[in-house]
Order: structure tokens, then C-alpha cells, then sequence
């Protein structure tokens, strides 16, 4: 029976998510408190971990979750559940794609949608780089972090710095620049 | 080594390395999907993400199902997924059982704001790139700068900017083939 709620409700989560990211942690909030699984401070909690460990914040919190509620087989399932409704969907709009890809309309729709993915990420650019530069303090901009952020900036667009590299090195310059 | 775990492989290391959503997720793809193995032009890469946006599911997810199954059908969009999802799976059950009390270690603190700086310097770099790609005239300039400001600044859902995207996008065509 958990088995059974633990999968249909995070199929809905996984459904529900469009535009991804954070509007889907409120859908997560409200499931669990509806089914009691956990308290508003362990989904806290869940959250950051879900945020600072590698991989889409939406797996995380579903195999964490899943975990918590029903073991293994709980992980597994939130999982599978969660990223269900994507493979869905994307088999469904594949096909058609496939199909009319090449006709000129679908073309200038493309066309007209691309730019938006630029202004999309670049918000998402004024979002992390706000968090990332003040890690001291709030409103403060700390010059050492600056002036990393800008080197790896150069080094990834002009000396096209493998980026798997370049985030396991920073992690180890950030044990040294913000003790 | 055959294409499914190829795509498997490919999206392993994207999971393990995307910190931060599904953003971060970008330029990694970039790097591996258009420069290294070819299996999409850097304007495929931007029409799976938008569609990504606008269809239900997790973008990183979408994303990755559309590079597998345009590679190798649905088993390929299958492989894609699971390597993603496998690394989130190994860690959080690794830290959900036995690691939870390390997670607030100042040590680990550090290097994750060092990792975030990483983040956003990359997120950057793919901005301009996804640029130079998208925006080809005039139009796409001021449409990516009105993109750019409502969702920075007015809090307005990608969701809606996308789907108006796609009916603009349709006005000017049929527009543009009366005129000709």
C-alpha cells in the first residue's frame, strides 16, 4: 500500500513538473505532508541534501524520500515513478517530431523559440551567480571568488576547459579560499 | 562500444556532475554531446531543451531522452535516463544511510562553494554559446533580452515564455510567407 502511494504520488510530481526546478519542491512538500511521511524540518533538510549532492534535484529528493518512507525498494520505486511521466511524454513528442521536423513551419517555430533557451539559461546564470558570489555574507561580494569565477569564465569560453575538470578543481581551490 | 551504453556511459557522467539543476546540466552537454560524440548540432541541443521546458517532466530527464531516442529509438532513450538517474540513486542511498553526519562537515561546505562558483562561470560560458546559436537577427536579439528580464526579474514561469514563443514564432512565419 506505501509502495503504491510512494509511486502514483510521485508520477504526479514528475507529471506536474513543467519548467522544472523549484515549483516542483512545493508539489513535493504538499504530497508528503498529505501522506504524513515526514516533518517540514526533514523536507528541509531533504532539500538541501537533494540540492548539494550531484544530479537533478528532482531524483534526489525522489530516491531520498523513497528511502526514507520504504527502504530500497521505496528509492527505487519514488525514482522510476518520478522520471516516468518525462520518458512519456518525450516518446510521445519524439514521434511527431520525427515526422515533421524537416517542413518549414516546424522549422521557424524552432527558430523562433531558440532564443529563448539564451534568455532562459542566462537567467538561470543571474540566479547561481548571485548564491555563488556572496558566500560570506549577504550583499557583500568576496574578490577572491570573483576573480576565480572570471578565470574559469576565460578558461572555458577562449582555452575550452573540459567542464568535469574545471568543478573538481574549484571544489578543491574552495577548501583553501573559504576557510 | 555499442551505442545504448555509450549513451548509458555519457549520461552517467552527466548526472555525477551536474550540481545545481538542471541548468548546470547545459553546458556539459554542450561539451559532450555536440563537441565530443556528435549526437546532436548545437541547434538540436536548444530545440530538446525548450521542448524539454514545455513538455511534463524534469528538464536533465527530458533532455536526455530526447538525445537517446533520436540516437537509438526507445531503448536508447531508456539508456540515456537510467545513466542519469544511476549516480543520484548510488550517492543519495550512500548518504541516506550511512554518510548523513558528513553533510555538514565544514570541509564539505567549502568545496561545494567552490563547486558553485564552477556552476555559475559555467552556466555563463554556456549563455554565450547558446547565443551565437540562437540568435540570428534582430527579432531573436530583443527576444531573448524580453526572455532574459522576465524571468530574472518579474518571476514570470519559463513555461508561459515558451509557449508565447511558439505562437509568435507561427505568426511570423505565416507572415513572412504572405509576404513572399
Amino acid at each position: 500500500m506505501i509502495l503504491w502511494q510512494l509511486f502514483t504520488s510521485f508520477f504526479k510530481i514528475g507529471l506536474f513538473t513543467i519548467g522544472g526546478g523549484y515549483a516542483m519542491l512545493a508539489l513535493i512538500q504538499e504530497e508528503i505532508v498529505h501522506y504524513g511521511w515526514m516533518t517540514p524540518h526533514e523536507f528541509v533538510d531533504i532539500v538541501g541534501i537533494a540540492e548539494m549532492t550531484p544530479g537533478p534535484i528532482a531524483v534526489n529528493a525522489a530516491t531520498f524520500i523513497g528511502y526514507r518512507v520504504a527502504g530500497l525498494a521505496g528509492a527505487l520505486l519514488a525514482t522510476s515513478a518520478v522520471v516516468l511521466p518525462s520518458l512519456i511524454s518525450v516518446l510521445i513528442v519524439s514521434r511527431f517530431w520525427a515526422r515533421y521536423k524537416s517542413s518549414q513551419g516546424v522549422q521557424a517555430v524552432f527558430a523562433g523559440i531558440r532564443p529563448v533557451v539564451a534568455g532562459l539559461v542566462g537567467a538561470a546564470a543571474v540566479l547561481v551567480g548571485r548564491a555563488s558570489l556572496q558566500v560570506l555574507a549577504p550583499g557583500s561580494i568576496h574578490i577572491p571568488t570573483l576573480a576565480m569565477a572570471l578565470v574559469v569564465f576565460l578558461g572555458l569560453l577562449y582555452r575550452k576547459w573540459d567542464p568535469i575538470k574545471v568543478l573538481v578543481v574549484c571544489a578543491l581551490v574552495g577548501l583553501f579560499i573559504f576557510k | 562500444m555499442p551505442i545504448t551504453l555509450d549513451l548509458a556511459w555519457t549520461f552517467f557522467k552527466m548526472g555525477l556532475f551536474t550540481f545545481g539543476g538542471g541548468y548546470a546540466m547545459l553546458p556539459l552537454l554542450q561539451r559532450e554531446v555536440v563537441d565530443n560524440k556528435g549526437w546532436a548540432t548545437e541547434e538540436q541541443l536548444l530545440d530538446y531543451y525548450a521542448i524539454g521546458q514545455s513538455t511534463p517532466g524534469i528538464i536533465a530527464v527530458n533532455t536526455a531522452s530526447f538525445v537517446g531516442y533520436f540516437q537509438a529509438g526507445i531503448i536508447g532513450a531508456i539508456a540515456a535516463t537510467l545513466g542519469l538517474v544511476l549516480p543520484s540513486i548510488i550517492i543519495i542511498l550512500l548518504v541516506a544511510s550511512i554518510l548523513r553526519q558528513y553533510m555538514d562537515l565544514a570541509v564539505l561546505q567549502h568545496a561545494f562553494a567552490g563547486v558553485r562558483v564552477a556552476v555559475s562561470a559555467l552556466v555563463t560560458a554556456s549563455v554565450y554559446r547558446l547565443g551565437k546559436a540562437g540568435i540570428v537577427d534582430s527579432f531573436s536579439l530583443v527576444w531573448t533580452i524580453i526572455t532574459f528580464v522576465c524571468i530574472a526579474f518579474l518571476n514570470i514561469s519559463p513555461l508561459w515564455i515558451v509557449l508565447a514563443s511558439f505562437v509568435l514564432g507561427n505568426i511570423i512565419q505565416s507572415v513572412r510567407t504572405k509576404a513572399s
